[in-house]
């Protein structure tokens, strides 16, 4: 890996694990300078390498009631276009949070989230269900978060190392 | 003890013990490790922000975690044969190749421990004749001297300087090499400098122990967590492996402190000394943590590596971070530690650490705990989290910028 290479592997790494560094502590961390890490961050942003950044939120402690399942969906892939074409368009309803192209027993696996399970059952039996090209689906209703994202929940961050040790 | 004095009654006296008789002397005589006050003293502070700690910032990657658990419920729970599973000694032995360039015989080279701290306190008991000497570069973790002097040998330090690097350098071990001593202690990466030993120098060494037929006793402990050249083992040095035990475990590089599992590879004729040793003393390592051990070696390289690319990051901030405070530091090339100068400011090393630790409520370790050599130094742990380490630059840059002007004696004083 060339050296630029991996200073942008680096810096994605940390961002990945936490974007509110300021850019002096990510320069620190990297032994670079702040301006070398603010344009590698800007140009990653622009190219659409970085997508966003978002806070992991614990739905339980911050009290929010949403409804969240996941779909199995099974397609008729279309001629020349393959899953793309619908896959994208199941993609950009507001209610659907990921969406990807799977091998195995369905093609696309939807995540929805809505306020209510009526809600999210409805959506599935009016729109996706509907939509030309769509053979069936199977909906899951995830009942408790164990871990997002690569982060455990609820687990205590306290370590319990002495504090000083030889 | 001595019958206390009485009248001359015939009777039977009773005996009024004399309880610092019944320690024996060279153990009186052992000083009190220096990082014991400190620690008495920290530990009754709250809301301490600790650079102290000697160990990973990180718990135990789960897979290993998990495999001790699994080990517990198989009912894995008796001794296991004195030099240690044999399926373990062969994954050490692959380990070892990978990590050395040294290839050992599961089946009378290796012999596992309780820690790197029990290895090498079977090598020195197991080489030492009373009086004999043990070379050592200085600052040098605390056990040293210590464990020299509970094996009744005498501990030399070989002192090294800030001004060059920390290096243990060829012609200073040429210096010390006169009848008497038995062997050479080698630690790189060091605790707590951090320092490596560079190429040309580790064959001079070699060479001279060759020449003056001293067993190398290798802590390697660090070896895995090497920042910008790969670690180079003196027993891969020509006809050193026959000289050399290499002291290595799991503590540092795998996160597993606790777990207690260390190892030692060297001539078979030592390691069955040692051997000895091990099997009245300790008879074996715990059989959980040597199946937490093979899970370790065999699946757990990739979580090494992820730790040991932060462990670099976070020595780039914490090095950046204190010269900027005016601390002169080298960056080190190993370990979790960096090891700043407090020289500038005035205070010795005691001192320096104890205000820190009252005023700013940040916990480091004062250099003099490591050797007379370490005075006018601290010795500050990168491993803790990311988040402990900016609170910790944060709470001294506050205190720094209260106290001292860069660069010149205390501003205040208690």
């Amino acid at each position: 890996m060339s050296k630029e290479a991996s200073f942008s592997t680096e810096l994605l790494s940390l961002l990945e694990e936490n974007p509110l560094r300021s850019s002096e502590i990510l320069a620190k961390l990297l032994g670079r300078e702040p301006s070398e890490v603010e344009q590698e961050v800007a140009r990653l942003e622009n190219e659409k390498v970085i997508l966003a950044y978002k806070a992991i939120i614990d739905d339980e402690k911050a009290q929010r009631r949403t409804v969240k399942a996941v779909i199995e969906v099974k397609l008729v892939p279309e001629r020349g276009g393959g899953f793309d074409r619908l896959a994208q368009r199941i993609a950009r309803y507001s209610e659907v949070t990921s969406c990807f192209l799977m091998s195995g027993g369905y093609d696309l696996l939807v995540f929805l989230e809505g306020s209510t399970l009526q809600e999210v059952a409805l959506f599935v039996s009016e729109k996706l269900a509907t939509l030309r090209g769509v053979t069936s689906t199977a909906t899951h209703f995830m009942l408790r978060t164990y871990k997002e994202q690569g982060i455990l929940v609820g687990e205590a961050v306290a370590t319990n190392r002495l504090p000083v040790s030889p | 003890m001595q019958p206390a004095p009485g009248p001359q009654t015939g009777k039977i006296l009773p005996f009024v013990p004399d309880e610092t008789s019944w320690v024996a002397r060279h153990v009186q005589d052992l000083p009190r490790s220096g990082i014991r006050d400190f620690f008495d003293l920290v530990q009754s502070m709250e809301g301490i922000v600790s650079l102290g700690i000697g160990e990973p910032g990180e718990s135990t990657p789960w897979n290993i975690r998990e495999q001790a658990i699994f080990a517990l419920e198989s009912g894995k729970t008796g001794y296991t044969s004195n030099l240690g599973l044999l399926r373990l000694r062969q994954a050490i032995s692959r380990y070892m190749e990978r990590l050395t360039g040294v290839c050992y015989d599961p089946e009378g080279e290796i012999l596992v421990t309780v820690g790197v701290s029990e290895a090498l306190d079977c090598a020195l008991r197991a080489i030492i004749n009373p009086g004999e000497q043990i070379l050592y570069a200085e600052p040098s973790y605390v056990a040293y001297s210590p464990g020299v002097l509970l094996a009744h040998g005498v501990p030399v330090g070989i002192p090294t300087r800030f001004e060059d690097g920390f290096r243990l350098r060829a012609q200073a071990v040429a210096q010390r090499a006169k009848p008497g001593v038995k062997a050479l202690l080698l630690n790189a990466p060091a605790n707590p400098t951090g320092t490596m030993v560079d190429e040309e120098e580790l064959e001079g060494i070699a060479a001279i122990s060759a020449k003056n037929d001293w067993v190398v006793l290798a802590d390697e402990i660090y070896a895995e967590l090497t920042y910008e050249k790969r670690h180079r083992s003196i027993a891969g040095l020509p006809g050193m492996k026959e000289r050399t035990v290499v002291l290595n475990g799991l503590s540092k590089a795998f996160a597993m402190t606790g777990f207690r599992l260390g190892w030692a590879c060297g001539p078979t004729s030592l390691i069955a000394a040692m051997v000895k040793i091990h099997q009245y003393s300790m008879l074996c390592a715990p059989i959980l943590s040597q199946e937490a051990g093979i899970e370790a070696l065999e699946h757990g390289a990739a979580k090494v590596e992820s730790m040991r690319r932060s462990y670099q990051r976070k020595r780039n901030y914490l090095w950046r971070s204190l010269t900027a405070l005016g601390f002169p530091c080298h960056r080190p090339e190993g370990a979790f530690y960096l090891f700043p100068s407090i020289v500038p400011f005035g205070l010795s090393s005691q001192e320096f650490a104890f205000r820190l630790l009252r005023e700013a409520r940040v916990a480091v370790v004062p250099g003099s705990a490591f050797g007379p050599s370490g005075e006018g130094y601290l010795r500050c742990s990168f491993s803790p989290r990311m988040g402990d380490l900016e609170e910790a630059v944060g709470r001294m840059s506050r205190w720094m910028r209260a106290n001292f002007r860069k660069g010149t004696s205390p501003a205040t004083e208690n």
